[in-house]
């Protein structure tokens, strides 16, 4: 059992798989940032736009709802076999394009909770639409979404996993190539074990401060 | 991405392809969603009664299960079974079949899911209900039928319905071991005749097929449940009420 362990826990192909565990987390951040920007905008046009932007909106909600009901797998694939680039850029773009229209959905739910009323308030004070979304309904906004938003960031951590189908050198996919040289179910169970334990610590720790900050909104 | 899409010639390949790759692609996703569906809404019901428990290594037990399937990825876990199951039974060559592969695979991961929605729905009804009505005389089973649950249904059925929609979803991850289900076939075929345009955007309209209505349904119940609750009119006349 020692033995085995030794085995398969070289040097080399631990750091071979912390190097993949690195580019997981560098897509996931990545992607977070990028899909928490469009998310947000998308919203404020699928919410805001009236009058001649109405089109806009239309446009925003058909996006929405359509990436809303199509698995992420599928636009991984897609992209990747239609887009030429850089590796990491064509990931970060295929999983952006699905969250951000998940985000968008988590956004507007929490623009919807808050009374038009404060709009006129805000005017009637002399600040503008821009001033009054920056400074008056994003705030209220992010701090009721914040726990969904940090949901979905654990999300997309475990979806850049999906990557590994199209051989993009990012942890799961540097661990099966590990994986090939094992033929022990007892080793294969230890790699299995030692994949998942990376996963859990990653998302375990997001989803004690989604429930920590949880916690803050009730209890004021 | 789209080069291509409106190319008669490739259209008319994938319609003589689409009986062959598609419907059974489509069958199978079909199927996996629901059997695992019924799984994951047994495994979370199960869980989700048993997070509720006065017995405390019941709530341990329900914990690990939904920490530990909550926070790894649901492609690591199918690649798992699908390597480690068949070894744990046998070292001749069998291979579990890709059915019951994802219904476990879909139906454990959203199960987890599913349990803490249950969980969550049973802890929002104060406890104070359940007292009040022992104290007018109602039993367990009629405080239960009468007061907790027509509340906590109408609590979990949102998110419920969006569990769903996921599920339906992640059943694509099947694709990953070869599953036969639609995203399978749409990469197969897709890779092979290189028209890839036209591969996956057939498969996004049926994935939408069958997920569009599971989101109208889900938003409908989410309005429906912010509704306040409205008293029902009983039909007693006043003799009835003094005696």
């Amino acid at each position: 059992m020692i033995e085995l362990f030794h085995q398969i826990f070289t040097q080399a192909n631990v750091f071979f798989m912390l190097k993949g565990l690195q580019m997981t987390v560098l897509i996931a951040v990545l992607s977070t940032i990028f899909s928490m920007f469009f998310g947000t905008v998308f919203a404020l046009i699928r919410t805001y736009a009236s009058g001649k932007w109405k089109w806009a909106g239309v446009l925003v909600a058909i996006y929405t709802e359509f990436f809303r009901c199509t698995p992420n797998l599928l636009w991984i694939l897609w992209i990747y076999f239609t887009v030429k680039g850089n590796k990491v850029g064509v990931s970060v773009f295929a999983i952006t394009l699905f969250t951000s229209a998940v985000m968008a959905e988590i956004v507007r739910g929490g623009l919807n909770a808050i009374p038009m009323g404060q709009f006129d308030s805000a005017r009637s004070q002399g600040f503008g639409f821009l001033m009054t979304l920056w400074y008056i309904i994003l705030p209220q906004t992010f701090k009721k979404v914040i726990p969904a938003l940090l949901s979905q960031v654990i999300t997309i951590i475990k979806d850049t996993s999906f990557l590994k189908m199209v051989d993009v050198a990012e942890f799961m996919r540097n661990s099966s190539v590990v994986l090939g040289s094992i033929y022990d179910v007892r080793g294969m169970m230890m790699l299995f074990a030692f994949e998942a334990l990376c996963y859990f610590i990653i998302c375990f720790a997001l989803s004690t401060v989604v429930r920590r900050y949880q916690k803050t909104i009730v209890t004021g | 991405m789209i080069k291509g899409l409106f190319d008669p010639k490739r259209w008319n390949a994938l319609f003589q392809a689409f009986p062959e790759y598609y419907i059974p692609g489509f069958l199978m996703t079909l199927k996996i969603s629901l059997v695992g569906l019924a799984v994951s809404l047994a495994l979370g019901v199960v869980f989700g009664l048993l997070s509720t428990a006065k017995f405390k290594p019941f709530r341990i037990i329900s914990r690990i299960y939904v920490e530990l399937i909550q926070n790894t990825p649901l492609a690591l876990q199918v690649v798992c079974y699908y390597s480690i199951l068949p070894m744990l039974f046998t070292n001749t060559g069998f291979r579990i079949p890709k059915f019951i592969l994802g219904v476990v695979g879909v139906g454990v991961y959203h199960g987890a899911y599913i349990a803490e929605v249950i969980r969550t729905g049973i802890e929002a009804i104060p406890k104070g209900q359940s007292e009040a009505a022992s104290s007018q005389g109602f039993s367990y089973l009629e405080t239960m039928y009468h007061i907790v649950l027509p509340q906590t249904v109408k609590i979990i059925l949102p998110p419920l319905a969006n569990q769903a929609l996921g599920l339906v979803k992640n059943t694509s991850i099947l694709a990953m071991v070869a599953g036969m289900d639609l995203m399978y076939f749409t990469d197969s075929w897709g890779s092979e005749r290189g028209y890839f345009a036209q591969a996956y955007f057939t498969s996004a309209v049926m994935y939408f097929i069958i997920c569009f209505p599971l989101a109208r349904l889900a938003r409908y119940l989410e309005i429906r449940s912010m509704k306040l609750p409205t008293a029902k009119r009983l039909e007693i006349t006043a003799d009835e009420e003094v005696a």
